[in-house]
């Protein structure tokens, strides 16, 4: 059990109270074959390391997801290379590629089957935004629209070490939690909503074409000069 | 009258009704989100048993208005489009578009840029085919290792579409008249060192599969598709080739500088799914001749054609359909032009959208297990399925 | 292969009655193309497909397109005597013509058995509202199966005699037929920060005082609901 990672920086500098153990303290605690941690860091550690992602590929960028799995890039590395068939046994919803008007309920439905504690990560231009099939009519112009987006990363594709990148993002910001508080997993909070509102198939568009509750579109402020 | 009915004429035996005996029908949607279906595609599927008697695919998960798009935008931005039809294979999309637009405004290509479009297309007719050949693998039940040993080999090529063209997906190489840029000595013995290797791969590939008992068990027999309905059905690239019918649009057409070339087009006998695995193993050995042969004879000289023009591109009105074979089947690409800088109409043709016509004929009286397979062999993108 | 010209001959010995017009292509192409009129187009296709000197047995590929009701400007130059004996003068007329719109569904066909091709035939509907219908030629190739019901989807051209006439990419409850040329899409503008081109004129819509916002002024967060500008 040596291995388990001392305080993050930011939870130890978050708490309230004083540390009562000292590093120094603790490390010749650990010599002595006794592990002190706390119980944010040791729920954190373990959520942090078994990010297991739901095997769902869309377009493109699932390409370059199961290129990240492979023996090149190998995203085992970082405990992540159990790809569930279904959602039910998964933590990580990857939005690899372009979602569309039609696939949307389909991809909300998924990550209300999906057990908390769970993650999201839009992968690639087209599901941060729509892209550039942006314009399209049948193109949702974001996931975010309608379920909450952990990380973001762009490119199109991202390469498979991009998406590495945002897997220890995630994994970072999934360390920075805390069990209560505001900064706490989003489960752990009282406001949690389980399940995220579906869609449905309008006769021009989605009904609603965005949740208001997870989204709203940005605004400009037009400055007068 | 007997249990078991005589097979139809077709050779697939069907029981499309329950009686007491048999109970009762069952009825699944697979997909879209299934890891089996290869993307966002979905097969409603009946079943007697574990027995197929009705499978209706539905399509339209990713459709991404790419034919809107391309209305809507020149004809030179359409390019980085094309890419994303088929995202494994964008160098041949490219080829594709490129081929339908210089018909369209009649403008020649240099000599060296068609002898490198050719050497791209072959890779890319490798890289899919070794792709194809790894995610058939996994299907039929051999998680993990056929597709890492395709991924590797994968990975090489990539890394000589991304030191040519800057991406490894996405390239976005050919134009109007020509390829973006030219490929430096460096790049070309690199070229060839993966070509020179791509041998042994194979050797070892096949070493491992193709006489491999569990894999003729599953595929020999399955999904057997007949070139009368094949031909009729419009089923190109591969899969018709596996029924036997001699039509590839690279003897055909003999577009670019193809007919230079010598290269034999691999048949089939049988039209199962063990053919149109074994019709790209050797589709593969064909375009490594090819290769071998495009880079010992490489001219010198310009890649562009120096009078085409790129900006402010406008053809004259009028109509083409440019197809080329692709590593999927044809892959061709109508525009109609009314002279302005966008084209009025922008179709692509997609090779496995009209492939999957013929999913049910060949899914009908086999096992569920199998459908998994058969539409496996079908090598669909779903990029360029709904497009 | 003989030419389309010869075809043409020969179709309309054969099949009296039948409207087939030639359809040249003004473009470098040099791709010309059949019209076939509604009523004899499946026993011509089916001809075109068994036909030993032809065997187009092989139907590439499937489309619409559609053209909307056009306005055409005609200028007609009259010459009008001058009563009081001067000069002729020219009296230029501008009389507005609207050509209805159609639909119009491409068939490229092939031959496997012969490797020829491509002959390409067109087939027009009366209008683009209540008379959007064509004749289905997927009994004659199976390959049409599917496309034909992509451009019943995206066009709304009715093919009368199709198997499954079902949308196949969009969804069932969908009313629009998104390729058509007047589409309107549903109004979900969201900013942008390069727009141009078609996206420049809906953030006008949507920001009528600055198109483009300032480059220094970044996004604002989300602002309370009710508060857009």
């Amino acid at each position: 059990m040596s291995d388990v990672p001392s305080a993050h920086p930011d939870s130890a500098s978050g708490s309230a109270a004083p540390a009562l153990v000292s590093d120094q303290e603790r490390e010749e605690l650990r010599r002595q074959g006794i592990l002190l941690t706390k119980m944010e860091d040791l729920y954190n550690w373990g959520r942090s390391n078994s990010v297991w992602p739901l095997n769902f590929g869309l377009a493109c960028c699932a390409i370059e997801m199961i290129a990240a799995s492979m023996a090149r890039f190998d995203i085992s590395r970082f405990g992540s290379e159990v790809y569930r068939p279904s959602p039910r046994q998964a933590d990580l919803l990857i939005v690899s590629g372009t979602v569309t008007k039609k696939m949307a309920p389909q991809v909300i439905r998924l990550w209300n089957q999906m057990p908390e504690p769970k993650y999201c990560i839009a992968m690639g231009a087209c599901a941060i935004s729509g892209g550039p099939f942006k314009q399209g009519y049948n193109v949702l112009k974001g996931i975010d629209r309608f379920i909450p987006v952990d990380i973001y990363i762009p490119g199109c594709p991202p390469r498979p070490e991009a998406l590495l990148n945002g897997l220890i993002a995630l994994q970072e910001k999934i360390r920075g939690q805390h069990l209560t508080g505001p900064n706490a997993p989003r489960h752990l909070r009282a406001d949690d909503r389980c399940e995220y509102p579906v869609p449905e198939f309008g006769a021009h568009d989605l009904e609603p074409p965005a949740n208001p509750e997870v989204f709203q579109p940005p605004t400009i402020v037009r400055t007068e000069k | 009258m007997s249990l078991f009915p005589a097979p139809s004429p077709s050779g697939v035996s069907v029981r499309p009704v329950n009686d007491e005996f048999h109970g009762d029908l069952l009825e699944i949607s697979m997909g879209p989100h299934h890891p089996s279906t290869h993307g966002v595609f979905r097969m409603q599927v009946t079943l007697d048993g574990e027995t197929i008697v009705k499978l209706k695919p539905v399509f339209g998960y990713l459709h991404r208005n790419h034919e809107k798009l391309g209305e809507n935008t020149t004809y030179l931005a359409s390019m980085p489009y094309t890419d994303r039809l088929d995202y494994l294979n964008s160098m041949t999309n490219n080829w594709a578009y490129a081929i339908a637009v210089e018909k369209l405004a009649g403008q020649p290509v240099p000599e060296r840029a068609e002898y490198l479009r050719i050497i791209l297309a072959e890779l890319t007719r490798l890289l899919n085919h070794t792709c194809l050949a790894g995610f058939l693998l996994q299907d039929s039940g051999a998680m993990g290792t056929p597709l890492m040993y395709a991924f590797r080999e994968r990975e090489k090529i990539l890394e000589l579409f991304e030191a040519l063209s800057g991406s490894r997906m996405m390239c976005n190489f050919q134009r109007f008249g020509g390829c973006r840029v030219d490929a430096s000595p460096a790049w070309l013995a690199a070229a060839q060192g993966v070509v020179d290797a791509y041998g042994s791969f194979l050797d070892e590939f096949e070493a491992l599969l193709t006489g491999n008992e569990i894999l003729m068990a599953r595929t020999q027999g399955t999904g057997v598709l007949t070139p009368q309905l094949a031909i009729n059905a419009s089923v190109t690239g591969p899969l018709l080739r596996a029924t036997g019918v001699d039509y590839d649009i690279r003897k055909v057409d003999a577009y670019g500088l193809y007919s230079r070339f010598n290269f034999r087009v691999p048949l089939g006998a049988h039209g199962d799914t063990y053919d149109r695995y074994m019709i790209r193993i050797l589709e593969m050995r064909e375009s490594i001749k090819i290769l071998q042969q495009a880079l010992r004879e490489l001219p010198a000289g310009p890649v562009m054609d120096p009078k085409a023009k790129l900006r402010g591109f406008r053809p004259k009105a009028g109509e083409a359909y440019g197809r080329i074979e692709g590593p999927k089947g044809e892959i061709g690409f109508y525009l109609i032009s009314d002279g302005s800088p966008n084209p009025y109409r922008y179709r692509v043709r997609p090779p496995s959208f009209v492939n999957l016509t013929i999913l049910e004929d060949m899914c009908l009286g086999q096992t569920i297990a199998d459908a998994v397979i058969i539409l496996g062999s079908v090598d669909i993108v779903l990029g360029e399925v709904d497009r | 292969m003989e030419t389309l010209e010869q075809l043409r001959d020969r179709l309309l010995a054969r099949f009296p009655g039948a409207e087939v017009t030639l359809v040249t292509n003004p473009g470098a192409a040099a791709q010309h193309s059949l019209l076939l009129g509604a009523s004899q187009a499946r026993e011509i296709a089916c001809f075109l497909r068994d036909d030993p000197a032809l065997q187009l047995d092989y139907c590439s590929n499937v489309t619409g397109i559609d053209w909307p009701d056009k306005e055409i400007v005609e200028t007609t130059k009259t010459t009008v005597p001058d009563p009081a004996g001067g000069p002729a003068k020219v009296v230029e007329q501008k009389t507005k013509r609207l050509q209805p719109g159609y639909l119009e569904a491409v068939y490229h066909l092939y031959s496997m058995a012969l490797k020829h091709g491509p002959v390409i035939l067109r087939l027009r509907t009366a209008n683009r509202t209540d008379q959007a219908n064509v004749p289905s030629l997927t009994p004659v190739w199976r390959g049409c199966e599917f496309q034909e019901r992509e451009a019943f989807d995206l066009f709304g051209i009715v093919f009368t005699g199709h198997p499954d006439l079902r949308r196949i990419l969009m969804w069932d409850e969908f009313k629009d037929f998104p390729m058509r040329k007047d589409y309107v899409e549903p109004d979900d503008y969201e900013w942008e920060p390069t727009p141009h081109g078609g996206v420049l004129e809906k953030a006008a819509k949507h920001y009528p005082v600055a198109a483009t916002p300032p480059a220094d002024t970044p996004p604002a967060p989300p602002a309370p609901e009710g508060k857009q500008p």
